[in-house]
């Protein structure tokens, strides 16, 4: 034990050695090189780090293919950035700016918050009296409006006086508290001082270069390296930094080095106005491909309607439709029709619609039952229409119901735990999915699959398919949903346009493989006929 | 109060799970609850989102009346004529327009994505060079190669005018093990997605509800 302690002394006095040693050391080093440099640079004559070259060729335009509030500004990059001294770290774009708007973005600010309040206290007894303590000890609910009265001392028309507030704000209280229809604050005052300032501005920026009205500010940065620039903004007049369109702009370029008091300002580019395009061209490309498929299908549906035969492969899927409900006639047990949770207008669902109206009718001719819940009214609304078609189409109008499709809830997990009661308890012989399905669909198929039904399922919603694979027994996948209503169908419209897709997927098929070819054997060309793909929408 | 909210959402979240066993008067309960308390829920939040606030405040009360929004309320009214047999005809005017302005609408953008730029991000070289050392990158390439025949061979796949025989089915059928990959994939992490979901029930019920979790 005694020798133990010892050691543990020993080690300890040997690891103070170490890290004394250490110190020292590092101590020596570090005056060493501190008499080094006094020796060898004077503080005082550290390089100042020397103005760098301004950028030049800089244009300023308006942005094209948009909806306007945007300029685009262009240069050639600076002499010093990533060459000469590489000093540059970033570009300031710097547009001039009439002191006006700053009172234009405050008023901004100012409703902004005005409108909130209101929003506020138009719901709430104590938010609305809180609001009532700040207009009667002028914090801060005031101070946003007194900001808007004090613009222009002239224009008296817009005055809001405190007791304006203070007395409808206490006529607002007094009728929530009576229970009364809320009396409302909309202080319909602000925005027409917020937009009266808007208007100021087109004058305004048309005094440029007057100093005493404005300075240039910055509007955007670009790192070292970038020769472009785009200075929008959202097109709605309230949006942070709101551009107006058809407005004289003056931009500049300040390079910018490590020492933000060194910088270079360029010369100054303007005036630019913005303004939206009604045709953007960037989309004549697809412009061109939706008129070629269109001509496409009017053609293939003409030929159609003439009679012309046109073969469609046979999918597993919808060949199962016709044995599905056969075997449903023969157990006795009815037929579940799911339609998902799109909406009417989600063309997974219009294709379900062509594909319920089907089998609505096999189930009409050979008298089963069939169920069909619904997630969305209009949905059902429609689905009633198509079943009842059907019905009437197989001679058999007495049959339907309007319960036979009915409404279930439109919150997805409800609807899912119904349907899932309804397949334990009625055990249908077949359960067909078909339409747009979200995370339900798992649930559904699963449970479907305990039940022991035959089950088909179709959606356009690719992240779904791998659930209907694992627990369906024939599953269409995406595009082969809405082949399979024109293949069920049969109706000209829906061959046709079939048919025309099929073509257009041969010409981008063939586009594909030019593409790949130029690129690799001719690059200029190869670039060019790709660059008509990439379209921006 | 909040313990029985905890106890309230502990025995529906039970009654759910029962039905892993069977069917049973519990899990009936409970979706019977979910099913109408969210179907009233949802026909509340449609009433004051639409047709109260959008509508009746935007187009009734407001001080500068958004009169577009009548077009809307009476495409709606419409929708309600089904009731009426002999006029029942009218309600299919709503849907046809909102058929056709979705359709028109969507046409354009999935015409973009889904055709002309899945082509342009096709058409690449095939041989990818590393940009510092100019040799091969065969990592890239194979990456390249991969997209390329998979595009090609998905699309004659999704070919529905020939018959899937010869070169043509032998193409389709590389198709369909590209999209097999993919769906095992995509199933992979989608599983474990919904074994979260699991996990947060099971936290609740052992942790927020019987506290052995802490």
């Amino acid at each position: 034990m005694r020798s133990y302690l010892e050691k543990m002394k020993a080690s300890r006095v040997l690891l103070l050695v170490l890290v004394c040693s250490l110190l020292l050391v590092s101590f020596s080093t570090s005056l060493l090189a501190q008499t080094d440099s006094d020796t060898d640079t004077p503080a005082d004559s550290i390089p100042a780090i020397a103005a760098p070259a301004q950028v030049t060729d800089l244009k300023a335009f308006d942005t094209d293919n948009d909806h306007g509030h945007s300029i685009t500004i262009e240069w050639t990059l600076s002499a010093d950035d990533g060459a000469g001294a590489k000093s540059v770290i970033s570009y300031e774009i710097m547009r001039w700016e009439p002191f006006v708007r700053d009172s234009v973005m405050a008023a901004r600010d100012s409703l902004g918050w005005v409108q909130a309040r209101i929003n506020k206290f138009e719901k709430e007894i104590p938010l609305a009296e809180e609001s009532l303590d700040e207009v009667l000890t002028g914090q801060p609910f005031l101070d946003s409006l007194s900001f808007l009265v004090a613009y222009d001392e002239k224009d008296t028309s817009f005055v809001l006086t405190s007791e304006y507030v203070d007395k409808t704000l206490r006529d607002t209280i007094a009728a929530m508290k009576r229970d009364l229809p809320v009396l409302k604050v909309r202080a319909p005052l602000l925005p027409a001082r917020f937009d009266s300032l808007l208007i100021l501005l087109p004058k305004e920026y048309g005094k440029y270069p007057d100093a005493t009205i404005g300075r240039f500010d910055s509007v955007g940065t670009a790192v070292s390296g970038v020769t472009s620039h785009e200075n929008s903004s959202a097109v709605d007049s309230r949006s942070p930094g709101f551009i107006p369109d058809f407005i004289d702009y003056y931009y500049r370029i300040d390079v910018q080095t490590s020492d933000p008091n060194i910088r270079t300002t360029s010369e100054i580019v303007g005036p630019v106005q913005s303004s939206g395009q009604w045709f953007n061209s960037g989309l004549v490309p697809v412009l061109i491909a939706i008129l070629v498929f269109t001509i496409l299908t009017m053609i293939f549906v003409q030929l159609a309607k003439k009679g012309m035969d046109l073969y469609v492969r046979p999918l597993a899927g919808i060949e199962a439709v016709d044995e599905a409900i056969g075997r449903a006639t023969e157990m006795g047990r009815p037929i579940l029709y799911v339609l998902g949770l799109g909406s009417a207008a989600d063309i997974a669902t219009i294709a379900s619609f062509t594909i319920l109206g089907r089998v609505a009718k096999k189930v009409a001719e050979y008298q089963t039952e069939l169920n069909v819940p619904c997630y969305d009214p209009i949905v059902m609304a429609v689905a009633q229409e198509v079943v009842k078609s059907a019905f009437i189409d197989a001679g058999r109008p007495e049959a339907y119901k309007d319960d036979i499709v009915h409404f279930i809830t439109n919150s997805q997990f409800a609807y899912v735990g119904a349907v899932n009661g309804i397949i334990m308890r009625d055990l249908p012989a077949t359960n067909v999915y078909m339409g747009k399905f979200f995370a339900e669909s798992l649930i559904l198929a699963e449970t479907g699959a305990v039940a022991g039904s035959i089950q088909i399922a179709g959606t356009d919603e690719i992240p779904q398919i791998p659930f209907f694979f694992v627990a369906c027994d024939y599953t269409l996948i995406g595009e082969e949903l809405f082949a399979a209503s024109a293949y069920l169908g049969r109706e000209p419209e829906l061959l046709g346009s079939l048919k025309a897709q099929d073509y257009a997927k041969a010409v981008l098929l063939a586009s594909a493989i030019i593409g790949i070819l130029l690129i690799n054997i001719f690059p200029e060309y190869g670039e060019t006929f790709k660059s008509w793909f990439e379209v921006i929408d | 109060m909040e313990t029985v909210s905890i106890w309230i959402a502990a025995i529906l979240t039970l009654g759910i799970f029962s039905f892993l066993y069977k069917d049973n008067p519990l899990y009936k309960a409970c979706e019977a609850l979910f099913v109408g308390v969210s179907a009233a829920y949802w026909a509340i939040v449609f009433y004051f989102d639409n047709i109260y606030k959008k509508f009746y405040e935007g187009a009734v009360t407001a001080e500068e009346p958004d009169y577009f929004l009548w077009i809307g309320a009476i495409l709606g009214l419409l929708f309600l004529t089904r009731l009426i047999p002999n006029i029942g005809w009218v309600s299919r005017w709503p849907m046809a327009l909102i058929v056709g302005a979705t359709a028109g609408l969507w046409m354009v953008g999935y015409f973009v994505s889904n055709a002309m730029n899945q082509i342009g991000n096709t058409i690449s070289n095939i041989i990818v060079r590393d940009a510092a050392t100019g040799f091969i990158a065969w990592g890239e390439t194979f990456g390249t190669l991969v997209i390329l025949v998979g595009v090609l061979s998905g699309l004659v796949y999704f070919f529905f005018s020939k018959e899937h025989k010869g070169v043509f089915g032998a193409t389709a059928k590389v198709g369909t093990w590209f999209l097999m990959v993919t769906f095992g994939a995509s199933f992979g992490y989608t599983v474990m997605s919904r074994m979260s979901l699991l996990i947060g029930r099971v936290d609740f019920l052992l942790g927020d509800w019987l506290h052995i979790l802490r």
